[in-house]
């Protein structure tokens, strides 16, 4: 699992997706890896744009990264080959391998397998269908 | 005509092996039409709705099973979406099928590569197109841990066939069981509760349906674009009209559309594809 993959995960917890705090989720004992990608800066150009900046910097920050800079970067500040080449490495090249996702509001957590993050739910929880809740109680 | 991914490496014990209905997908995005469609949608300089540069097209499917339609449009992005700066996520209620996905579009990736190095067939000014990636493949009930408005273009290919009971979904322990531990009578019924899961639609074959359009509105972004195949028993022409009515929420105004269809049974399609997406006035 690519880190980037974070900025586009949110608790699956019916409840908690009006809840500010369940994003970004946050890792525990994550093992990462790298993995080489070729460096391609004119894709890295066009991620940017959509990448939750706040949601970065915490995730980049709990992992321990070197401070990634504090807004967003726009204008001139794009020609910076060698900050092209880190968020390259942090969003594309790194792996998460094994480790949790935990929601900041409900406290679940989601486990990481093999590089596969685990959103099933435990049966309470999951199962937005009134049909399986009623099938459930028969 | 576009290749179809690869899906040698996929065991089909437990994994929907592309049938008919995916090959459904594969014709219709590619297709001259939807193809123009998809790259006027989703080309930076025709985008009304997205700021400039346009941000990187982020592609779901949703129960994405061997892979093989995600894996169709993100290698052949350039093609079919008109830019290859794309990034592909899958998500599946089977951890095999997660695992079949990311390595059948990580090979077509690859694959289409290497055809593109080979000898010119294109005039040598041209540079060639990025290579697209996988972000990552996630176990979990349809699109439930994506955040709100993030995907661009979200495939689902469904269990539509209508069915008395739908099977119950996997939960956070139904996949921990090791198959090798498992008799060879545990290991048919867990294989044949997997492939149930693929086609059991339950009632008019739209229960599972049903969840993944009440959640478009949700994970869409104001430019995504969604397709999702219908049989003819899912009844597919009053699903477009109630999508038509659905509540603009101020950003804008729903669209469906009929876009591809195979097999004709008793003058019905046998098989639709239904494009779901947002139009604003301007």
């Amino acid at each position: 699992m690519k880190l980037i993959t974070v900025n586009f995960l949110t608790c699956a917890v019916k409840g908690c997706k009006s809840a500010p705090a369940s994003y970004p989720l946050h890792f525990r004992d994550a093992e990462l890896e790298l993995q080489e990608l070729e460096f391609q800066p004119e894709f890295i150009l066009n991620i940017i744009p959509r990448i939750d900046w706040e949601g970065l910097r915490v995730m980049a920050n709990e992992l321990g990264f070197p401070k990634i800079p504090d807004n967003k970067p726009e204008g001139d500040a794009l020609k910076d080959e060698q900050l092209l080449k880190e968020l390259h490495r942090l969003l594309l090249e790194t792996h998460v391998v094994e480790g949790r996702l935990c929601c900041g509001n409900c406290g679940h957590e989601y486990m990481i397998k093999e590089g596969i993050a685990n959103f099933l739910l435990p049966s309470h929880l999951g199962l937005m269908i009134p049909s399986v809740a009623y099938m459930n109680a028969c | 005509m576009l290749p179809t991914p690869s899906t040698s490496h996929v065991s089909f014990d437990t994994i929907y092996e592309p049938s008919e209905d995916s090959y459904l997908f594969l014709d219709t995005l590619s297709s001259a039409s939807e193809s123009a469609w998809l790259t006027t949608h989703f080309h930076p300089s025709t985008s009304t709705t997205t700021p400039s540069p346009s941000p990187s097209p982020l592609i779901l499917e949703v129960g994405s099973g061997s892979g093989v339609v995600l894996a169709f449009v993100t290698a052949n992005s350039q093609q079919i979406l008109g830019r290859s700066d794309v990034l592909a996520l899958g998500t599946d209620v089977n951890r095999n099928a997660c695992a079949a996905t990311k390595q059948t579009v990580l090979k077509a990736i690859e694959d289409h590569h290497h055809q593109q190095q080979q000898p010119p067939s294109t005039s040598p000014s041209t540079s060639p197109d990025l290579k697209p990636t996988i972000t990552s493949t996630l176990l979990t009930d349809l699109a439930s841990p994506i955040r709100p408005g993030t995907i661009d273009i979200l495939l689902f290919n469904p269990p539509y066939v209508p069915t008395p009971e739908l099977p119950s979904l996997p939960t956070t322990t139904t996949t921990t069981t090791d198959i090798s531990t498992l008799s060879r009578s545990e290991k048919f019924e867990q294989e044949s509760y997997y492939l149930s899961l693929t086609y059991a639609g339950g009632k008019d074959g739209m229960e599972t349906t049903e969840r993944l359009l009440g959640d478009i509105p949700r994970v869409l972004s104001p430019r995504g674009v969604a397709y999702v195949l219908l049989c003819a028993q899912n009844r597919p022409r009053e699903v477009v009209e109630r999508i038509r009515g659905w509540e603009g929420d101020g950003k804008g105004r729903w669209c469906a559309e009929l876009v591809g269809s195979s097999g004709v049974q008793a003058g019905w399609e046998k098989l639709v594809i239904v494009r779901v997406w947002r139009e604003f006035t301007i």
